[in-house]
C-alpha cells in the first residue's frame, strides 16, 4: 500500500503521454536527471491551469535545452532564434494582445545573446512572464561558461576557472532589471529542495497571475541545478546553489509591484473592414479635393517633358518648392516626378530637388539638363548652372547674387523672393513668390491664355490642400504669389 | 473623411500604404536611411487603423517581432536597407523554415560595410541567393515606380501568403525617394486567419511552430517540399515587363531606378536607328528566365547587356538564363551614382557596335 501523498498532481496543461516527443519514451521528459527544468516547467503548467488562460497561451521555447518545450505543453507554441525569445513575444503580444505571452529562456539565450531583446522588452514593460533559467553554464551545447559562470568556476570554455580580470563577474539580471521603470515584478527563487520549490511556486503563480491581469512586465529568475554539466550528484549541486550561487544571485523579491499596477485593458480592436479604412486613413488636413473639377492644360509647353531643377540652402524651402510644382502637376493630370538629393549633400547645408512633368510616362526621374532652374544661393547656381538647356530659363534670388551671364538663348530672372515674404511677414512664403513670378514668366512667354489663369488656380488649389488646417498660412501664401508675380509682371512689362 | 486615392508619395510612403491596404496587421522597424520614410509613414499611419506600429531596437528585434506576429496569424512587415537587412537574415531563414508569411521593404543603400545612402542595387545577392543560412529563397519584387511600390507591397502579401514565405520589395534609394502620384486601390477585406497559426486547436491539441527536426530524414524532407515550392515557382511566378525586344539585336536587361533610364536610353537609341530593347524584370525571384529563352530563340539578339547599380550581382543570373547562348556584358555604376542616361547611351553604342558589325 501506497503512503505516498500527491499535493499537486501532473497538469492538465501538459499532454499526457508527450506524444510530440520523438522516440520510444513519451512518458518522460527529455531534460538529464536532476534537471531543473522539469520541476519549473511543472510550476508553470500548474499556474497556467490555476488561472485558466491555457486556451489563450503562448509558450515560447528558447535556443537551448528548452528548445523542446512544445513536446509538454498544450498551447500555442514556437521555438525561436537563440536570444530573440522576448522580440518575439513583443510581436505576438502586440498582434494578438488577447494572448498571454509566456518566454522561457536559459542563461545564454537571456543573458548573452538576446540580452538586447530581453532589457528592451523588459524596458518597454511589454505584458509578458519571462522565466529566467540560470543554471551558470551553456547546458544544451555541453557545459560552456555562461554570463552567470560564478568567478573560477571551471566550465568547458573556462578550463581555468572564470577569470574575473578577463571574463567580469557574473551577470545579475534581475538587479539589472531593477534598475528600469516599467518592469511591475522582479523575483530571484532556487529549485533546490521543498522550501525553496514552494517558494518557486509562489513566484510562478504571481507572474502567470500579473500575466492573466495584463499588469505588465514580471520576470522570475530560478537558480535551476544542472548536475550532468557540473559534474556533481544531486545533493552537491544543490549544494552548489545554495551556498555559492546565491552568494552572487540572493533569492527574492526584487521588486513587485502587481498590487498596486492596475489590470490592464485589451486594446481596442484594429480597423480591418474596407469602409472602416477608407474612412480613417486620412486626416481632415490630408483629405482629398473632392469636387475639383477637371482641368486639362494644352499649352504646348508641355508637349515636351519638362524638367526643373530647385537648388538652394537648406531651410529656404528648396524641396517644397519643388512639391508645390509637383503637386500642381499632379492637380492637373501630368505624370510627375520629385527627387530630393538625399545624399551627404543634404547634411551640408545645401538642397536640391529634380521635378519633371509630362504628358508621357518619365522615363528616370534624375535630372541632368534642365528647362527651368531656380537657383537661391550663389553655390546652387554654380552647382547646377550647366543643367540648364541652352533656351533653358533661370531665377535667381537678387539678394544672394549680381545677375549672372547666361548663354544667348536662356532667359534670366531674378527676384527678392525673400524680401517680399518678409513684407508679408512669414519668411516662410518665399517660395510662393517664386511660383508666382514663375507664373508671370509663363504666362508671358509659354502658356495659353487660358493656362496661365489656371496656374493661379491650381496653385491655390495646391497650397491649400497643404495647409488645410492653416487659412492663415494659406492667405500669406497667396499673397506671396500675387507679389512676386506682380513685381515680376513690371519687370517684363 | 474622403478616401484620396491619387497622391504624390514618396516611394517609401507609398509601399506602406499598400500595405495597410492589402490588410498588413502591423509594423516593427528600425530607422535607417534611406528607408526611414517606411517607418516613420508607418508610424503615422498604422495608429489611425489602431493597428500596432513598434520602433524595434534593432533590426534583429524588428524580424523577430515579425516572426512573432506572423506566427500569431496576423500579416506583418518590417522595412530597412542593406546593413540592416544583413541583421535580419537570422530572422528571414526561420521565417523561410517555418514557411511563414511576411514582406519586407528594402531600400537599398551603397555597401559593403556602412557604404554610403546613395542609391546602390548591391542587396541582390543577399535577397535573392538566400542571405541567411539554409537553403531557401524569397520572393523578390522590384519595382521601378512610385506606383510599383505600393502595387507590388500588395501583391508581395499575396505571394507570401500564397506560398507561405517570406517576400521583400527590393527598391533602390532613388525609388524609395522619389515621389510620383499615385492611384491607391482599395483596401481589400479581410479575411485572414491561417490555420497553421500557433495557438489554433486542431483535435484537442494547440499548434505549434518549430524550425528544429532532429531527424536527418525530417530534415531532408522539409528541405525537399522547400525546393518543390521554389521549382513551382519559378516555373510560374515570373514577372517582367519587355520594351522593344523582338527585333533587338542588343537586349539590355535592368530593374528598379536603372530599367527606367534603361527605357529613355532605348528609346533615344532607337531614334537613331540602334535595334536596342529591354527586359526589366519585376520580380528578380522567380529570375524571369523564360523572356531570355525567348530571346535566344529569336535569334535576333547578338548580345545581352546588364545594366546594375553593383559590381554585377544580378548578371549571374542572366547568363544562367541564357545558359552561355549569347554573351553578356555589364553596365553598371557603383558607389552611390546612378548612371546618366547619356553614359548609358555610349556605352551601349560602343557595345553594340562591336557586337553587330
Amino acid at each position: 500500500m501506497s503512503t505516498e501523498k500527491i499535493k499537486f498532481g501532473r497538469s492538465n496543461v501538459f499532454f499526457d503521454p508527450f506524444e510530440r516527443r520523438p522516440g520510444p519514451i513519451k512518458t518522460n521528459m527529455h531534460y538529464c536527471p536532476g534537471c531543473g527544468h522539469g520541476i519549473l516547467h511543472k510550476l508553470i503548467a500548474e499556474a497556467i491551469e490555476h488561472y485558466g488562460i491555457q486556451e489563450n497561451t503562448v509558450f515560447i521555447a528558447p535556443v537551448g535545452c528548452a528548445v523542446f518545450a512544445y513536446y509538454y505543453f498544450n498551447c500555442g507554441s514556437i521555438s525561436v532564434p537563440h536570444g530573440r525569445a522576448p522580440a518575439v513575444g513583443t510581436g505576438a503580444a502586440r498582434a494578438t494582445p488577447e494572448k498571454y505571452v509566456i518566454s522561457y529562456q536559459g542563461d545564454g539565450d537571456l543573458g548573452a545573446i538576446g540580452f538586447n531583446e530581453f532589457i528592451q522588452a523588459a524596458n518597454r514593460g511589454e505584458k509578458m512572464a519571462i522565466f529566467f533559467v540560470n543554471n551558470s553554464n551553456y547546458g544544451m551545447t555541453g557545459g560552456q561558461m555562461a554570463p552567470t559562470t560564478l568567478p573560477n568556476q571551471v566550465t568547458m570554455t573556462s578550463p581555468y576557472g572564470r577569470n574575473v580580470e578577463t571574463e567580469g563577474y557574473p551577470m545579475k539580471v534581475c538587479e539589472l532589471v531593477n534598475a528600469l521603470e516599467a518592469p511591475v515584478y522582479i523575483e530571484r527563487v532556487a529549485l533546490t529542495g521543498t522550501a525553496n520549490i514552494l517558494k518557486a511556486r509562489k513566484a510562478v503563480f504571481k507572474a502567470i497571475e500579473n500575466l492573466k491581469n495584463r499588469k505588465g512586465f514580471s520576470l522570475v529568475e530560478a537558480l535551476s541545478p544542472c548536475p550532468v554539466n557540473l559534474k556533481m550528484t544531486a545533493e552537491q549541486v544543490n549544494e552548489f546553489i545554495d551556498t555559492k550561487m546565491t552568494q552572487f544571485f540572493p533569492l527574492g523579491v526584487l521588486r513587485d509591484r502587481s498590487a498596486e499596477t492596475p489590470a490592464g485593458n485589451v486594446p481596442e480592436e484594429p480597423v480591418r473592414d474596407p469602409e472602416g479604412v477608407k474612412k480613417l486613413l486620412f486626416t481632415a488636413k490630408e483629405e482629398g479635393a473632392a469636387d475639383a473639377e477637371k482641368i486639362v492644360n494644352n499649352s504646348e509647353l508641355f508637349n515636351d517633358e519638362r524638367r526643373i531643377r530647385v537648388s538652394g540652402f537648406g531651410g529656404q524651402g528648396i524641396l517644397s518648392l519643388g512639391h508645390t510644382l509637383a503637386d500642381m502637376a499632379r492637380l492637373r493630370d501630368f505624370n510627375v516626378s520629385w527627387m530630393p538629393s538625399y545624399g551627404p549633400e543634404q547634411r551640408g547645408g545645401s538642397a536640391s530637388c529634380a521635378v519633371i512633368l509630362s504628358r508621357k510616362a518619365i522615363p528616370s526621374p534624375l535630372v541632368d539638363s534642365c528647362d527651368l532652374l531656380i537657383a537661391m544661393t550663389k553655390a546652387a547656381l554654380d552647382k547646377f548652372g550647366y543643367q540648364l538647356k541652352d533656351d533653358g530659363i533661370l531665377i535667381y534670388d537678387t539678394s544672394a547674387m549680381e545677375k549672372p551671364e547666361v548663354k544667348p538663348g536662356q532667359k534670366v530672372f531674378g527676384l527678392d523672393a525673400l524680401a517680399i515674404a518678409n513684407r508679408i511677414g512669414n519668411a516662410k512664403c518665399a517660395n510662393s513668390a517664386v511660383l508666382g513670378a514663375l507664373a508671370a514668366i509663363l504666362g508671358k512667354y509659354a502658356l495659353t491664355s487660358e493656362d496661365a489663369a489656371d496656374y493661379e488656380k491650381v496653385f491655390t488649389e495646391a497650397i491649400t490642400e497643404s495647409f488645410r488646417k492653416k487659412p492663415k498660412v494659406v492667405e500669406q501664401n497667396i499673397a506671396a504669389f500675387n507679389a512676386g508675380r506682380d513685381e515680376m509682371s513690371s519687370q517684363l512689362a | 473623411m474622403q478616401y484620396n486615392q491619387r497622391l504624390l508619395l514618396k516611394g517609401n510612403e507609398a509601399a506602406v500604404y499598400g500595405a495597410l491596404l492589402a490588410g498588413c496587421d502591423c509594423f516593427f522597424g528600425y530607422p535607417i536611411t534611406p528607408a526611414s520614410e517606411v517607418a516613420h509613414t508607418a508610424a503615422l499611419l498604422f495608429p489611425r487603423l489602431k493597428r500596432p506600429f513598434i520602433q524595434a531596437e534593432s533590426e534583429i528585434g524588428a524580424i523577430n517581432m515579425v516572426i512573432g506576429a506572423a506566427a500569431s496569424g496576423r500579416r506583418a512587415m518590417t522595412g530597412s536597407s542593406g546593413l540592416g537587412i544583413s541583421l535580419k537574415q537570422e530572422g528571414v531563414s526561420y521565417l523561410a523554415a517555418y514557411e511563414m508569411p511576411a514582406v519586407i521593404i528594402d531600400v537599398t543603400r551603397g555597401g559593403p560595410g556602412l557604404g554610403n545612402i546613395g542609391p546602390e542595387q548591391a542587396d541582390y545577392f543577399q535577397l535573392v541567393k538566400g542571405g541567411g543560412h539554409g537553403s531557401y529563397h524569397c520572393l523578390v519584387f522590384t519595382p521601378n515606380s512610385v506606383q510599383e511600390m505600393c502595387d507590388f507591397t500588395v501583391l508581395a502579401f499575396e505571394m507570401a501568403e500564397k506560398y507561405r514565405m517570406p517576400a521583400y520589395v527590393m527598391a533602390d534609394g532613388v525609388i524609395g525617394q522619389m515621389m510620383e502620384s499615385v492611384q491607391l486601390p482599395d483596401p481589400k477585406p479581410y479575411d485572414y486567419d491561417p490555420d497553421w497559426k500557433m495557438g489554433k486547436i486542431i483535435d484537442g491539441k494547440a499548434n505549434y511552430i518549430t524550425s528544429i527536426y532532429m531527424e536527418y530524414d525530417d530534415l531532408e524532407a522539409l528541405n525537399r517540399k522547400l525546393q518543390n515550392k521554389y521549382r513551382e515557382i519559378e516555373r510560374t511566378e515570373q514577372r517582367a515587363e519587355e520594351f522593344m525586344v523582338d527585333d533587338a539585336e542588343l537586349v539590355i536587361v535592368a530593374y528598379g531606378i536603372c530599367s527606367r533610364i534603361a527605357q529613355g536610353a532605348v528609346s533615344e537609341l532607337r531614334a537613331q536607328g540602334l535595334k536596342v530593347g529591354l527586359i526589366r524584370p519585376q520580380m528578380v525571384y522567380p529570375f524571369p528566365n523564360d523572356n531570355f529563352k525567348k530571346v535566344v530563340e529569336n535569334g535576333k539578339a547578338k548580345v545581352v547587356v546588364s545594366l546594375e547599380m553593383s559590381a554585377g550581382q544580378m548578371i549571374e543570373d542572366v547568363k544562367l538564363a541564357l545558359e552561355c547562348k549569347l554573351p553578356v556584358e555589364l553596365c553598371n555604376r557603383m558607389g552611390g551614382n546612378v548612371p546618366s542616361c547619356a553614359e548609358v547611351c555610349e556605352a551601349i553604342k560602343r557595345i553594340y557596335k562591336e557586337y553587330t558589325k
